[in-house]
């Protein structure tokens, strides 16, 4: 499979602190991949060193195959829209689409005077009084009109009201449609995920809890519930991910790759946002877990 | 043309949601042999939903042999589902809005003539097996 970011223990530090640390993954091409995992996972370290707007102090990392800081050639490849969409504020539209059109060698005037147009921005306004849907958008337009074959999108929808939300994933959609780009996006908010990414990435403390298509997270991840038992008692092949119990009953998330069969067990389908804080909430219960282990011997 | 929806909170795969709104078009007459499905492009935008989502309710359609696709042109009805039935839907349909306005006049309300129905099919359709 063609990745369109693959790292070894890449790692990032500013002073004492580290941002990421010896994070390995491999995320696919051809996909919309959804990242996701709690405040300081290192979502967004990681997708600046994607970009190539950071250097990593540790590891190695490969986006299409390539150095992110490779050259020109590379950074045309790879579209980028950072957190709260930065623009010139005293730009205007057509200022920012003149100086696309001055920086990328592939950019394609057509496409973005078309997105312009259908978005129904004033060419003559000043990027600073803009609507934060219509900033999302021009930004957008700007990281599309330089045809990456990758396009990273750090939080794009997280300061965006619900209506302007919408509008900014159905343009993407429609983008991914029509040009077949592989997206790579960060965010917050599962219940856009669900629709619009076709892979997903759970990333708590630099670590990839889960990866995959999310059709066959859907299909290998159930919910059981049922008298109340020691879940190491479970057959072989079903993998616990939360587990609640009370004097009668217990309710687990769990993975596994055939069906459950037992009788004494209901089960049900889960959703994406189940599957998701379920890793996030073992994760953290994990952390937890180790940080008393060291506090004891004191 | 037809106009897909979604709803988040069914927990129906939304590529299975897409399959049942065009299985259902078909079968009441909404959809005929020779129509053009929305392009995949403009459901993709119009729902935001991812375009592979679309792309596989629709290569599914084509698997039962309802649908084919023209590349580069779009996706088209192929088949029907109606067997035939659709010119006895008229009068069926008044029977039942006969049966469901004498239900309402009894004093049932929407839940107690879905629950009525779904268990006078049910015991049908055991007889049918039975």
């Amino acid at each position: 499979m063609n990745a369109a970011i693959a790292t070894e223990g890449l790692g990032k530090r500013y002073r004492r602190l580290w941002a990421l640390a010896d994070c390995t993954l491999a995320i696919p091409a051809g996909h919309v991949v959804g990242l996701v995992g709690p405040n300081g996972a290192g979502k967004t370290t990681l997708l600046r060193i994607a970009a190539g707007m950071l250097t990593p102090t540790t590891g190695a990392i490969q986006v299409l195959g390539g150095r992110p800081v490779a050259g020109p050639e590379q950074l045309a490849r790879v579209g980028f829209l950072a957190q709260d969409a930065p623009v010139y504020a005293r730009l205007t539209v057509a200022d920012h689409l003149k100086l696309g059109a001055h920086l990328n060698p592939a950019w394609d005037a057509g496409l973005a005077r078309r997105r312009i147009g259908r978005l129904d921005l004033d060419l003559d306004q000043k990027a600073g009084t803009l609507s934060g849907g219509q900033r999302s958008q021009l930004a957008l337009t700007l990281a599309v009109a330089k045809r990456p074959e990758l396009l990273i999108l750090d939080e794009p929808v997280a300061s965006l009201d619900p209506l302007a939300r919408r509008e900014f994933l159905q343009d993407l959609m429609e983008t991914v449609a029509e040009q077949q780009v592989s997206v790579v996006m960060s965010s917050h908010l599962v219940g856009d995920l669900e629709r619009v990414c076709d892979y997903l990435v759970v990333l708590v403390a630099s670590r990839v809890q889960i990866a995959g298509p999310v059709e066959d997270l859907l299909a290998t991840h159930h919910l059981v519930s049922g008298p109340r038992r020691d879940p190491r008692s479970l057959p072989g092949g079903i993998t616990v991910i939360s587990a609640s119990h009370t004097d009668v009953q217990s309710t687990l998330l769990v993975r596994t790759s055939g069906p459950v069969f037992d009788p004494a067990w209901t089960v049900s389908e889960v959703g994406v946002e189940d599957i998701v804080l379920a890793y996030m909430s073992q994760a953290a219960g994990r952390r937890r877990r180790d940080h008393q282990l060291e506090e004891v011997p004191k | 043309m037809i106009e897909f929806h979604l709803d988040g909170r069914s927990g129906v795969a939304p590529y299975l949601q897409l399959i049942h709104q065009v299985r259902h078009a078909l079968r009441l007459g909404l959809l005929h042999e020779g129509d053009q499905l929305p392009k995949v492009k403009d459901v993709a935008a119009g729902l935001a939903i991812n375009p592979n989502t679309v792309l596989k309710a629709y290569r599914e359609l084509e698997y039962e042999g309802l649908v084919a696709a023209r590349p580069g042109i779009g996706t088209f009805v192929t088949g029907t589902l109606d067997g035939g039935s659709l010119a006895a839907h008229g009068p069926l349909r008044r029977d039942l809005q006969r049966w469901l306005a004498k239900a309402r006049r009894a004093g049932l309300d929407d839940e107690s003539i879905e629950a009525l129905f779904a268990s006078a099919f049910r015991s049908a359709a055991e007889q049918d097996i039975a």
